[in-house]
């Protein structure tokens, strides 16, 4: 997928901006802000990351607001504007409404945003007992209870998935967005990444507890090619059966508290996985 | 107990004494401006995470001095409590995605620490090699694509791409093999690799795959030579400190992934006695802890400087060579120089990578297996911003019972002040804008790392 979309990329920038249409074409280029809230920065580095495809990628963007990459800034309206984080404070969630609304197009990315993120964890225990843990004085920290991905609060019209992100699917988005067409971007279960990468089935073969059937495709099979049970870092699939999934690893000897805990990572506040945890609350 | 929130007159006095004011070339002292100036940054750009700046001078004297950690919490010690020994270096690594080795290995080698397990010596070289493709990755990026600008007047690389596209190219390039050799290593992906586990590695990488890096390290080693001498010549504010480095130092080999804790006012203790020694504090406006140090409640510089200017000696000829060719001597105390140090370390690494993978056999063993006991333990690395340091209780199921972990923009974010009051006292004659971009200018050096840390930036300027 990454030579694909690199293709697409490149496709998509003619190097014909030499002429006066180029001008032209130049004040067409679309507004793309990046926006963070609660996370660790990891999903929009995915864009920096992209070392041989970001000077072409930015060749056909206008860059409007990425306060990691650049000081200047351009007001909004934006045509995409990519979100990461979860929104853990008040002041927090009235940026995020003010983004949306001066945003064509918002597309989180990673996690945090689309998930909650690991903060989600807090969903869990009592808010008050987490800042007395980290923080001397409780009284100069403001949060909210919860950590909750963007969609809980303001629509979004694309979500990419992942603890991070696949900067391929990065690339994919930005370039199908940017040229009106639906990304393609993988909707079925790690399962099926495995069997199309021919890697043998770890639970099956050597009874190593894996998420791989609830788990959303899109990591390009990173942990069962590498001798590890999936830990579910792009979130549950779309037709994930948690509870069939925990029977089998309580076959496999898991405790409950593992299983529950299994659930509860990365993604714990994604409907799915958040079910299955609590069935196995102890 | 305001340890690190340092009084404007405690400060105050510190910088001038500490400080030693060179000659400043191109400003003329004025008179201090009577009445109030305020010089605030709310949004800090080219750092990671989100920070602020507030600095507010009465009468030409500086009244407050803050650089705020403005990050929402994310209570990582908080929700760590219960979870196995085996999941923790995994969630670590998610408190940042610049530096998640520094997260991974610290957890790892805590865990390590508390259930009695050695590794072997293969796996601590692929732990090293890995390291290395962290500091490339994250040293050039900060170095080239953040840092750079700053000093050539523009808002960010992708102007410099405007001018100078082969400047940036070789800076992608050379961020992507720092970023390979964690792909190669990490099992596919260099922001949170997989690979990576308590006692080792859940796969080894083959002899053929590292091997496959090589030519690339060998330009890597030609292209960090050539940034760090194209950086070594932009102009450089006249400012020097008389720090208090601390960095981790090991007898063998210029200290990443392991070692004692050292500084140049005559400390050295194992990692397990940090927290005797320097401590961290809440201060009001900030998310993120203030780091210092115990005995006189001072502020301390941990990073690349802090690193150079204790294990020096250790540097590869090469790396040496470098630094004297763009004008380092064995010591730097200039903060703004900096960029100059990570790209010799950039040199370093890229030297040390290679020599590490020419010698790398495949190990029979990936990963040594430890049994779960109630114990303490203990771990400490050299992030690219420096040291991270990571404690944990767990109990006899290996589950953690207290987690304490510092990041180095934490520690750093004391001294980031005692910076900022020493600059701001020297730049008083600048107007407004040109004092921001000093200030944004001096807390850049540190590469502070703000999601780390709460867990960067707006700049307030009071002038009264």
């Amino acid at each position: 997928m990454t030579e694909a979309a690199k293709k697409k990329v490149v496709k998509a920038a003619p190097k014909a901006a030499k002429a006066p249409v180029a001008a032209k074409l130049a004040r067409a280029k679309p507004k793309v802000a990046v926006w963070k809230f609660a996370s660790c920065d990891g999903c929009q580095l995915s864009l920096l990351a992209c070392e041989d495809e970001l000077l072409d990628v930015v060749g056909e963007i206008e860059i409007a607001y990425f306060l990691e990459a650049t000081t200047a800034k351009i007001d909004g309206p934006y045509d995409i504007s990519l979100v990461e984080g979860s929104i853990t404070t008040e002041h927090d969630l009235h940026r995020l409404r003010k983004i949306r609304q001066e945003s064509k197009m918002l597309i989180t990315i990673g996690a945090c945003a689309t998930a909650g993120g690991i903060q989600a964890l807090k969903n869990f225990a009592k808010v008050d007992d987490y800042i007395r843990a980290v923080y001397d004085h409780p009284e100069f920290i403001k949060t909210l209870p919860t950590s909750t991905p963007i969609k809980d609060h303001v629509p979004v019209d694309f979500e990419l998935r992942g603890c991070p992100i696949n900067k391929a699917e990065l690339l994919e988005a930005i370039s199908a967005l940017l040229n009106k067409r639906t990304p393609n971007i993988a909707h079925t279960s790690q399962c099926i990444e495995c069997k199309k990468k021919g890697t043998v089935c770890l639970m099956v073969a050597k009874g190593v507890p894996c998420l791989g059937p609830v788990t959303h495709a899109g990591c390009g099979n990173l942990c069962p090619s590498t001798n590890r049970g999936c830990f579910g870092c792009f979130g549950p699939s779309e037709s994930a059966n948690g509870p069939a999934l925990a029977k089998q690893l309580e076959k496999l000897g898991m405790t409950k508290r593992e299983i529950r805990d299994f659930f509860r990572s990365y993604n714990a506040h994604a409907a799915a996985f958040r079910k299955t945890s609590e069935m196995y609350d102890v | 107990m305001a340890t690190a929130a340092k009084t404007p007159t405690k400060a105050k006095a510190a910088a001038k004494t500490a400080a030693k004011e060179a000659p400043s070339k191109s400003v003329k002292a004025k008179k201090p401006v009577m009445g109030t100036r305020t010089i605030q940054v709310d949004e800090l750009s080219r750092v990671e995470g989100e920070g602020a700046l507030f600095v507010r001078v009465k009468d030409g004297v500086i009244k407050e001095c803050h650089f705020k950690i403005v990050e929402p919490p994310r209570f990582f010690e908080a929700f760590l409590k219960g979870r196995s020994y085996l999941e923790v270096p995994d969630i670590t690594a998610r408190i940042c995605g610049i530096c998640p080795m520094a997260y991974l290995m610290g957890a790892q080698q805590a865990m390590e620490d508390a259930l009695g397990i050695t590794i072997t010596q293969p796996i601590r070289d692929l732990r090293r090699i890995m390291y290395c493709g962290e500091w490339i990755e994250s040293h050039v990026l900060h170095a080239a694509m953040l840092h750079a600008p700053d000093f050539l007047g523009l808002d960010d690389a992708l102007q410099l791409a405007a001018t100078n596209k082969a400047v940036v190219e070789k800076a992608l390039r050379l961020k992507k093999l720092g970023n390979d050799l964690l792909e190669v290593i990490g099992g596919g992906r260099a922001i949170h690799p997989i690979n990576t586990r308590v006692g080792g590695f859940y796969k080894v990488p083959t002899k053929k795959a590292l091997r496959g890096m090589m030519d690339e390290l060998k330009w890597g080693i030609e292209a960090s030579i050539d940034l760090a001498k194209l950086f070594g010549t932009f102009t450089f504010p006249d400012f020097e400190y008389d720090y208090h480095c601390v960095a981790l130092h090991h007898p063998d080999h210029y200290a990443i992934v392991e070692g004692d804790v050292i500084s140049n006012r005559g400390i050295h203790i194992p990692v397990r006695e940090f927290h005797q020694v320097f401590q961290e504090s809440h201060v009001s406006y900030s998310t993120a802890l203030h780091g210092s140090s115990r005995g006189d409640n001072e502020p301390y510089l941990a990073g690349p400087n802090a690193r150079y200017n204790l294990n020096y000696k250790q540097l590869t000829k090469l790396a040496k060579q470098t630094a004297k060719e763009i004008g380092l001597g064995e010591v730097v105390n200039n903060p703004f120089k900096s960029i100059l140090v990570r790209m010799v370390e950039t040199v370093y690494a890229c030297e040390e990578a290679l020599r590490l993978i020419k010698a790398y056999e495949e190990p029979d063993v990936a990963f040594v297996e430890g049994r779960p006991r109630a114990s303490e333990g203990f771990g400490m690395t050299e992030a690219p911003r420096g040291v991270c340091y990571h404690s944990y209780k767990l109990d006899s199921e290996g589950r953690v019972l207290k987690a304490v972990i510092s990041s180095p923009t934490a520690q750093n974010q004391p001294q980031i002040e005692r910076d900022l009051y020493g600059v701001v006292e020297r730049s008083l004659d600048l107007d407004d804008e040109a004092l921001k971009q000093r200030c944004e200018l001096t807390i850049r050096n540190y590469d502070p790392c703000i999601s780390c840390s709460a867990h960067f930036l707006n700049l307030t300027m009071v002038r009264e």
